[in-house]
């Protein structure tokens, strides 16, 4: 059944003071797909996730999400229509245990209509999510304060605390910086099987060649404009793409 | 004419009081909770060197000016030191020196020291005599509050943007990480601020209160009016400040002229709950809607 | 001196770990462990009244007071990230309403006082929505400002009695009666609380001390959960109103007085933060001590800032984690 883009966004800007953070953005999601946003730092990405999402507003432009406009929309509504997003920061709950920072997304609304009225019991629901963010190889690791975490536990239940939300879109913010390689490569089974599950990702990242290997479809993005959409490897052949990457002279 | 001259008179007032916590919380991030107390410290510092020790009132201006700003020196340097950061504790360890001050004024019977209670105490007029202004006499000391404040103003923003140290203040305002990697060493700064903000009370108390008596319990009130003032222009905005100086010091004289004096302070409160829910972060205010740094 | 070859190391008890899991029912020693403070501290406060003449009694009902207020300040400030500098607010606004229908329609003490703690809780919890949206210390300074407003409201407009108040309230039927309520309220409410903070309920609140943005991006919305959070805080505040007001058949603005947002605090900070039980045990301390310094004038207010100073600048972990600390884990030196 093909039906219309399942994120549309449409014109976006958005200035702070005098900079222009994003100008004029637009790009669809479909269902099932895995969208790269890449571009040099400071070039909007964030603030572009940040309008997405609700915890910025935008000065101009629509966010349409399943043909909903949710255009500055407080963040938790739109979460709870089932776009969330992680955070380049690493943001736990850091003086809760890994394990009940999961509790927390599972007593949203959305949740709760998700998962069937009444949730039975968020525990059970929480340990099969730490299951699948691959937490359970030690027994010790769901019962430790999340600010005690390692980088890379984080990253994972940041994700695990979106995947909870039971969601339909997931931005992840940068969700392989900081990573080792090992981590990384261990980060990206569960990324697809997160996709796998139904979730349509959008992932902001400096790692191309990581990047490339998941997503279908990636915006390049330089000084707050998008400069160019396409399959990964024709997108790195684009000569605007060459310039704001490698700088004038070598393009 | 009444109310447009004595609406001056009392927004530079409320600017005068504000002025100092707005420069602290400005730089530092500290809510300066102590600040009603060294407001009425200093009064009655000047009141004693006046009266007790004999001394000429400018001299006993100026040296409780630098008392002032020495104790915001020792607030800062053995108490708020320990606690940057949180901001709980920041707030109720400052409040908790200023009640310390203000009720240790009440004391008595220590030391052979009387306690300053009771309605008898007075700080002289600068100047004796009133003006005819637009028709209104004024005496003369409400237009050294005004000149005072326009001062205070005017020098405060050439400090602040003019001088080595005033532009570090600045910078730690705006990103105190990226100012500590320049070489400006945010306690220091801190520090200053918080002794300049003190001085701005002690300023703002002798040219005030000439105009009435000093009591400790004035310290409350002008803790309470520094507050209102700084929530509806903003925190830590130095012209938001001084905008809601203006906006209650008039608001309230014409509801005095319309109602009578007693709805002064429900205007007060309505104006505070007014500015919350129309724009949460004060006039002028800036809350960050989202911030993130890597 | 800094001893450098030796540091210190907490090792917890081994009835400690024997007691996290399910074994802890299994042995008499264990569940004794368990539950010897908690019985220690119910036991205490309700045999303490019988042990105490009339003054005294009269100082453990307005401990009881301070102790809800510590209790409501230490769940907010801890447990949401919100700092109430404002207990008198609560108490204000129980006192007053339950005063009032008490003098005006004639209602008896007991049906007014939980109308008013409702009362009370709903229209200080609406009066504080405006500063919950903000982030920082809006709300602290905010909280701060109310009572003091309500004061001058109050002196300015010569409402509910200005300045010097309505008296010859309608008291509670007699003194056991006052004692056992407050008590059975403090001893209820702590429990319940703690309770509280580790359901799902709390766990949100403590997302959102520590993370807002996070939680919203969880779908949740945050305001919902602080306005509850400072409606149960102002319930206990506005109960502790109510039932003062009917305990010295009076109201005045005195209600509104800064010990009632000053001494709380300096309790929790004295108690242990985030404890719960130890701004209720700080606040059964310091009012006694209060009242024993009732002597000195001023001066009793300098000296609990002093200790207010000295705890939070020193000793920010409090008395009750010290202790915790002692009965939990041992300590040794191990040389480096």
């Amino acid at each position: 059944m093909e039906q219309g883009p399942l994120l549309k966004v449409e014109n976006l800007s958005k200035a702070f003071g005098g900079v222009q953070a994003v100008l004029n953005v637009s790009f669809a999601l479909k269902k099932g797909d895995i969208l790269g946003i890449i571009g040099p730092n400071g070039s909007g990405k964030t603030t572009l996730a940040n309008l997405t999402t609700g915890f910025v507003k935008p000065d101009r432009g629509t966010v349409r999400f399943k043909a909903r406009d949710i255009t500055g929309a407080p963040p938790h509504k739109i979460a709870n229509l089932g776009l969330t997003r992680t955070f380049q920061v690493m943001r736990p709950y850091h003086s809760l245990s890994a394990y009940k920072n999961l509790i927390v997304p599972l007593n949203s609304p959305r949740v709760r209509q998700t998962r069937g009225g009444k949730l039975g019991d968020t525990d059970a629901v929480a340990i099969d999510i730490l299951e699948e963010i691959g937490f359970e190889r030690d027994a010790r690791v769901p019962y430790k304060i999340a600010g005690s975490l390692p980088l890379g536990y984080l990253k994972r239940l940041e994700l695990g605390r979106c995947f909870a939300l039971n969601p339909e879109v997931i931005i992840c913010d940068e969700i392989f910086s900081g990573l080792s390689m090992s981590e990384i490569t261990s980060m990206i089974p569960l990324l697809e099987r997160i996709q796998m599950d139904g979730v349509t990702l959008v992932m902001i990242e400096h790692r191309l060649r990581e990047l490339f290997r998941l997503a279908d479809r990636v915006i390049v993005m330089n000084f707050g404009q998008k400069i160019a959409e396409g399959i990964p490897l024709e997108v790195m052949e684009d000569p605007e793409v060459k310039k704001a990457y490698l700088g004038r002279e070598r393009a | 004419m009444d109310i447009l001259v004595y609406g001056t008179v009392n927004s530079v007032t409320f600017a005068l009081i504000a002025l100092g916590f707005t420069l602290v919380y400005g730089v530092s991030r500290i809510p300066n909770f102590a600040h009603g107390s060294i407001y009425v410290l200093v009064g009655f510092l000047t009141y004693s060197f006046i009266n007790d020790l004999t001394l000429n009132y400018p001299l006993a201006v100026f040296i409780s000016l630098i008392i002032a700003s020495i104790i915001g020196l020792i607030i800062y340097r053995f108490i708020l030191i320990r606690l940057r950061g949180l901001p709980a504790s920041e707030i109720i360890a400052s409040f908790a020196v200023g009640l310390i001050i203000l009720e240790g004024l009440r004391l008595q019977g220590i030391g052979g020291f009387k306690g300053f209670i009771g309605p008898f105490y007075m700080l002289p007029n600068f100047i004796e005599g009133k003006v005819c202004i637009l028709g209104v006499f004024v005496n003369y000391q409400r237009l050294i509050i005004i000149g005072a404040g326009l001062a205070m103003i005017v020098g405060m923003s050439i400090f602040t943007h003019y001088t080595k140290l005033g532009l570090s203040l600045r910078a730690i305002a705006q990103d105190e990480h990226a100012a500590m990697m320049l070489g400006v060493n945010s306690d220091r700064t801190a520090m200053i601020s918080m002794s300049i903000g003190s001085a701005l009370a002690g300023l703002a108390a002798v040219t005030i209160l000439p105009l009435g008596n000093i009591t400790p319990e004035m310290g409350y009130h002008v803790l309470i009016y520094a507050l209102a003032i700084c929530i509806i222009g903003g925190l830590g905005s130095w012209w938001g400040a001084v905008f809601a100086s203006f906006l209650l010091g008039f608001s309230m004289k014409l509801s005095t002229a319309l109602f009578g004096a007693m709805w002064e302070s429900v205007v007060l409160v309505g104006t505070i709950i007014f500015i919350l829910l129309v724009k949460p972060s004060g006039l002028l205010g800036k809350q960050k809607e989202f911030e993130e740094r890597v | 001196m800094v001893d450098e070859t030796r540091r210190k190391k907490r090792l917890d008890r081994s009835i400690k770990v024997r007691t996290e899991g399910l074994y802890a029912l299994s042995s008499w020693t264990e569940m004794l462990y368990l539950i010897l403070p908690r019985a220690l501290l119910i036991v205490g406060l309700l045999t303490l009244p019988l042990l105490l003449d009339m003054y005294w009694q009269r100082v453990l009902c307005a401990a009881g007071i301070y102790a809800l207020l510590a209790l409501g300040f230490d769940l907010l400030a801890e447990y949401v990230g919100l700092v109430c500098l404002g207990g008198a607010f609560f108490i204000g606004s129980g006192g007053y309403i339950s005063g009032l229908l008490n003098a005006h329609l004639g209602w008896s003490a007991l049906f007014c006082i939980p109308i008013a703690t409702l009362g009370g809780a709903i229209f200080s919890t609406l009066v504080l929505i405006p500063a919950l949206r903000l982030r920082g210390i809006y709300f602290a300074i905010i909280s701060f400002m109310f009572p003091m407003f309500a004061r001058y409201i109050i002196i300015a407009l010569s409402i509910f009695g200005g300045t010097e108040g309505i008296s010859a309230l309608g008291t509670l039927p007699n003194v056991w009666t006052e004692i056992y309520l407050i008590l059975v309220v403090v001893i209820i409410a702590l429990f319940a609380i703690r309770r509280l903070v580790n359901e799902d309920i709390g766990l949100i609140l403590r997302g959102i001390k520590d993370n807002d943005q996070a939680v919203k991006a969880s779908g949740i919305n945050i305001t919902s959960y602080k306005i509850k959070a400072v409606f149960i805080a102002s319930l206990l505040g506005s109960f502790g109103g109510a039932y003062l007001s009917h305990l010295y058949g009076w109201l005045g603005i005195s209600l509104f007085a800064m010990d009632f947002s000053i001494l709380p605090i300096a309790a929790s900070v004295m108690g242990g933060m985030g404890t719960l039980a130890g701004p209720v045990l700080g606040a059964f301390a310091l009012t006694p001590l209060s009242e024993a310094l009732r002597g000195f004038g001023q001066l009793r207010v300098v000296i609990y800032c002093f200790i207010l100073i000295g705890f939070i600048v020193y000793k920010p972990e409090g008395l009750l984690n010290y202790f915790q600390r002692k009965y939990h884990q041992f300590e040794l030196w191990e040389t480096v």
